[in-house]
């Protein structure tokens, strides 16, 4: 297949124009992405295709769109994180613990975007219960970036959702679904060139996704394009009664909001953000973000968030203590793997031993040690004070300033097993993301540039809750400027 | 202070039993606490189980308001403390039937704070047991140990099912006063429909927390008796747990704080196994719920629809109708019951009708093991049959045997009084003629006994008997009374 | 410490990797440790980003009744309910 005719390399956008003018089929577009998902076992980033759903949807997408009756998203082939539920297709979060799970049910997003038309080619590797900035630590091993430096060393695609970030950038999919708990979309997306968008916290349906820590998981899209991203966004969010903590607000028209003009903006820069030992082209690469919005039009203004320093403790509390009671119901009673044990107690223990791995073990005794007796108020309750210290610091930032820009991650793609031998290292992954996340607010990675080795980076624009337009807006003016077109060669392609 | 009545005697000399009650009572509602699972009670294993209920991966819980508003209802008919603003945590433990590893809770700020309820002891006494509050949470599945050698079942229909969980204060001091004390809870919240109050369906149980201690020392350490489900076993279980204890103490051992289990087979508690390890529960918010408010008028709202309570309603029918304490007691005891009195005795005497409905009606449905509600009688047929009495048409005797024929199986049952007396001919006779022929003959009949009347005026009595055996019981009493003294040329006492 | 607490989380960890496991779990407690640094004197604790009213459902059943789905995936099941190893009260 000659370059041009590989619809793999159409975005989001232009394979849904491609479809409505009829230039090919939805049959054709999901084949050409099956072809390809089937000869990328090198990456690992699928860990479970499932082409015969695909096909059975997209024939029924050419029926609508024969008839005219083609939805947002008809006929469009994306790929899940392993953490959305799908009714009928086996979903376990990419732990031993889930065994061969098949829910009854689906989650709200990927509901929202089968509604839309969209179709599944698969779940994606993810790390175990979305616990981890390499995906490395998924039942299923590694995925591997596609991106590689000249000595072929094998790179991680950043985490937790690498199958997502690997699938996009390796054109796996036109897009894919993640979630972003500490940095999960965005640093991953960092990582492999892509863009990925965390949405306000409520802004998408927690129903049905696999939950982490539940006062800070959102879902959100991996995609090529913000224009993709916003795409995307439109269809996966929405106000669902199932979930308490979801807005009740409308959902724009995301990709309308794409004008291009960014004329008065003020985008903050939090001088916090200057850390110790950051990577001298990371620090020119933000410089010239910041020169790039400013030639937009945009005015660049120095903002603090005197509280940066304590975002990563106080996160390294809440969300394991958090998912230290969202993974209780891993019991082995009513679904999941069971290990026999002496007695109920002892299965349970026997069970969560060998079902849970290393990193999540060791999160999940972090948890439960912060809210033990004697130990809550000067972890937890220390941990939801300051965590409301982070929020009020970008609360007084966003009276001088539209949005936040930052670099996305402290480094490019590292090499397998780098970060295992030390967990708290892979943790300072999280530096520029986990904020975000704590103060409940949407940001977005965008590629911006290659490190010395030929490595994407990425830059992180913040916007104010639910100011995702805004922040889209800003987002693809940013992407323009920085007019990323490189691709990793495909090293693993087995076909 | 504990009355001298309430001390256990043991070999060291006295001692004082400490109570406190935490009641679990089963939320009236349709759905679950935080899902739309039905609630009824009996449904086949696991078909009243939602996805949440199962805590299946992603389910999210939403709270069911009418949970919320009988919480605040029970909280009002308590006299207590509403909190406006109340937080649900996570209580985190293992067990076959938790599906969530944790259940849902409040622990730092109830819905409810302190309130009181009075209970009514034995003689008529009044004693006020504090509540310290009330919160509302997930009740759990239930696990079934007997089915299978090796394995036990889980059945989740109760999973999520919405509880109310009410403490008291450790005011209690016999096990007398703590069944009193759940008697009236259970009347109150019957009253207010909040709970049915149905024991034997695990509607309403109880953990009951007992000490004991040398009258005047420091409260002792207590063990909780889990579950208890009647309020039979939870005055066995304090009675057999006060004296274990007192005797572990006597014996020169100490009192472990632990979770006991009530077994009514033998009658005795023991220490749980399974329930050993120290607890540690890991209380935190529950992030998937935010802070529970309401506002003022909401509280108002309610308030505004609150019935009359056992209390209100004791006070009245002994203010408004004069009854004793005791029988008012008796009558408020269920609203039902109270309803079916009140329709009973409107227009007529109610001292007369109180008795009846007590001694008759109250007496028969006991002994026929049915409630108010089956009563073959209905209340304008008590009031019917007092109407007989007072106007005389029958005696209080005649009228025990009318009751019979109304209450029991047969072909009077439920028929009006007036027709059976009407029909069976068992008006009172009093014609003062023909009354005094059958005086006459009794005592032309009995001239030995009429020498021995006139020496000892009580055989006097013999003499009405015997007019009365003579005519089948219908003679006006008092008339054949004041005859027979008439004639026997005895006084008048 | 780690066995106390795996024991509370129903982790079972093999006797040998305590003592590694231990000093992760210092490392971290350590690096968590900062926070004792903020002064946060009457910062009301933030337990999630929402500030909007709890939002309800009415009492109505609108869900239930499919055992079956239930029960779907229990990796031990009898006569329409879950089986677990024997419990001793």
């Amino acid at each position: 297949m000659t370059q041009d005719s590989d619809l793999t390399r159409l975005t989001l956008a232009q394979a849904r124009d491609g479809l409505r003018a009829k230039s090919f089929s939805a049959q054709e577009l999901t084949r050409s992405f099956i072809d390809r998902v089937a000869a990328s076992d090198k990456l690992n980033a699928y860990i479970l295709a499932t082409p015969e759903l695909a096909l059975e949807a997209a024939t029924r997408s050419d029926k609508r769109l024969a008839d005219g009756d083609a939805r947002p998203l008809e006929g469009l082939p994306i790929g899940v994180k392993d953490l959305f539920c799908t009714s009928g297709v086996r979903t376990t979060a990419c732990s031993d613990i889930l065994g061969d799970f098949t829910p009854t049910y689906e989650s709200k997003v990927t509901e929202n975007l089968w509604q839309d038309g969209a179709l599944m080619l698969g779940k994606l590797n993810n790390d175990e219960f979305a616990m981890g900035s390499s995906n490395e630590t998924s039942a299923f091993g590694p995925c591997i970036n596609p991106w590689q430096t000249d000595d072929k060393t094998p790179l991680v695609p950043g985490g937790s959702s690498g199958g997502s970030s690997a699938a996009v950038a390796a054109r796996l999919g036109l897009a894919a679904t993640a979630t972003d708990t500490g940095g999960s979309i965005r640093q991953p997306a960092a990582l492999t060139g892509t863009v990925g968008l965390k949405p306000t916290y409520g802004r998408c349906s927690r129903w049905g996704i696999v939950a982490f820590a539940s006062s800070l998981d959102q879902a959100g899209p991996i995609a090529r394009t913000v224009r993709d991203s916003a795409i995307m966004l439109t269809s996966m969010a929405g106000h669902d009664a199932r979930d308490t903590t979801s807005a009740d607000i409308s959902v724009p028209d995301f990709e309308a909001a794409l004008t291009g003009d960014i004329r008065g903006l003020r985008v903050g820069v939090p001088q916090e953000y200057r850390v110790d030992a950051m990577p001298s082209e990371i620090e020119t690469l933000w410089q010239q973000g910041m020169d790039w919005m400013r030639d937009a039009g945009a005015e660049i203004v120095d903002v603090s968030l005197p509280h940066t320093k304590y975002a990563l403790p106080a996160y390294y509390i809440i969300a394991p203590a958090e998912a230290s009671s969202n993974l209780a119901r891993y019991d082995g009673v009513r679904y999941g793997a069971r290990k026999p044990g002496a007695d109920i107690d002892d299965m349970y223990a026997q069970t969560r031993g060998a079902g849970f791995g290393e990193e999540v073990q060791r999160r999940l005794l972090i948890g439960t040690y912060a809210l033990s007796a004697g130990y809550y108020d000067a972890y937890y309750l220390k941990a939801l004070q300051v965590r409301r210290l982070i929020a009020q610091d970008f609360e007084k930032a966003y009276e001088k300033c539209d949005v936040l820009l930052t670099p996305t991650t402290p480094s490019a793609a590292f090499a397998l097993d780098k970060a295992q031998a030390d967990p708290l290292e892979m943790y300072l992954n999280d530096v520029f993301t986990v904020t975000v996340n704590l103060a409940g607010l949407p940001g977005i990675s965008v590629p911006a540039g290659l490190d010395a080795n030929g490595l994407p980076l990425g830059l992180q624009l913040i916007g104010k809750a639910f100011g995702e337009e805004e922040l889209l807006r800003a987002a693809e003016v940013l992407e323009t400027a920085a007019g990323f077109s490189s691709e990793p060669t495909e090293w693993w392609n087995a076909s | 202070m504990t009355e001298k009545t309430n001390l256990i005697a043991g070999v060291t000399g006295d001692w004082e039993i400490v109570i406190g009650l935490e009641v679990h009572a089963q939320v009236t509602s349709d759905a679950k606490l935080f899902s739309g699972a039905a609630t009824t009670f009996g449904a086949e294993p696991n078909t009243q189980v939602s996805l949440v209920d199962a805590a299946m991966p992603g389910m999210l819980p939403v709270i069911n308001w009418k949970c919320v508003e009988q919480a605040v209802r029970t909280g009002l008919g308590l006299k207590a403390q509403i909190n406006r603003y109340s937080v649900f945590d996570r209580k985190n433990y293992f067990y076959p039937d938790l599906p969530q590893g944790y259940q849902i809770s409040q622990y730092l700020q109830p819905i409810v704070g302190e309130g009181e309820i009075e209970i009514d002891l034995e003689g008529g006494a009044v004693k006020t047991v504090g509540i310290e509050r009330l919160h509302l949470e997930q009740d759990a599945g239930k696990s079934l140990h007997d089915q299978h050698p090796d394995l036990s079942f889980v059945d989740l229909n109760r999973s999520g099912v919405a509880l109310m969980e009410i403490v008291s204060r450790p005011d209690m001091h016999s096990a007398g006063e703590a069944q009193a004390y759940v008697k009236k809870l259970r009347a109150i919240l019957r009253y207010l429909g909040t709970c049915d109050g149905n024991m034997e369906q695990g509607s309403m149980r109880a953990d009951v927390n007992v000490s004991v201690r040398k009258p005047g020392d420091e409260l002792g350490t207590r063990c909780e008796i889990k579950n208890v489900n009647s309020i039979r076993f939870i005055g066995q279980a304090i009675e057999h747990e006060a004296r274990r204890q007192i005797d572990v103490i006597e014996d020169g051992g100490k009192i472990n704080q632990e979770t006991r289990l009530f077994d009514p087979k033998r009658g005795e508690t023991r220490s749980m196994r399974s329930k050993e390890e120290a607890h540690d529960y890991r209380y935190f918010p529950d992030p998937d719920l935010l802070p529970l408010t309401f506002s003022a008028e909401f509280v108002d709202d309610i308030a505004r629809t609150l019935p009359e309570l056992p209390d209100d309603k004791k006070k009245r029918f002994m203010d408004d109708y004069g009854l004793s304490a005791y029988d008012a007691g008796v009558l408020v005891s269920e609203a039902e019951n109270a309803d079916f009195f009140e329709l009973a005795a409107k227009g007529r005497d109610a001292k007369a009708t109180a008795n009846m409905v007590i001694g008759s009606v109250f007496a028969g449905l006991n002994k026929a093991g049915l409630t108010i509600a089956d009563s073959p009688v209905q209340a304008e047929q008590v009031g019917q049959l007092v109407d007989l009495i007072s106007d005389q048409t029958i005696s209080s005797r005649i009228a025990k045997d009318v009751f019979d024929l109304m209450f029991d199986e047969g072909s009077d049952q439920g028929r009006d009084p007036s027709d059976i007396v009407e029909e069976k001919g068992l008006k009172q006779v009093t014609d003062t003629g023909a009354i005094e022929a059958a005086v006459d003959a009794v005592i032309a009949a009995n001239p030995d006994k009429v020498e021995q009347a006139k020496a000892k005026p009580k055989m006097a009595g013999w003499f009405v008997g015997q007019v009365m055996q003579s005519t089948g019981g219908k003679a006006n009493p008092q008339a054949v009374n004041q005859l027979v003294l008439a004639k026997l040329g005895i006084e008048d006492q | 410490m780690v066995r106390r607490i795996a024991g509370l989380a129903r982790i079972q960890v093999a006797e040998e990797k305590l003592p590694g496991l231990a000093r992760e779990l210092s490392a971290i407690l350590g690096f968590v440790e900062q926070l004792s640094e903020v002064d946060t004197q009457g910062v009301h604790p933030y337990t999630s980003p929402v500030e909007t009213q709890i939002k309800a459902r009415a009492d109505e059943v609108t869900d239930g009744g499919y055992p079956d789905d239930i029960l779907a995936n229990a990796p031990e099941k009898d006569d329409g309910y879950f089986a677990v190893p024997k419990v001793v009260e």
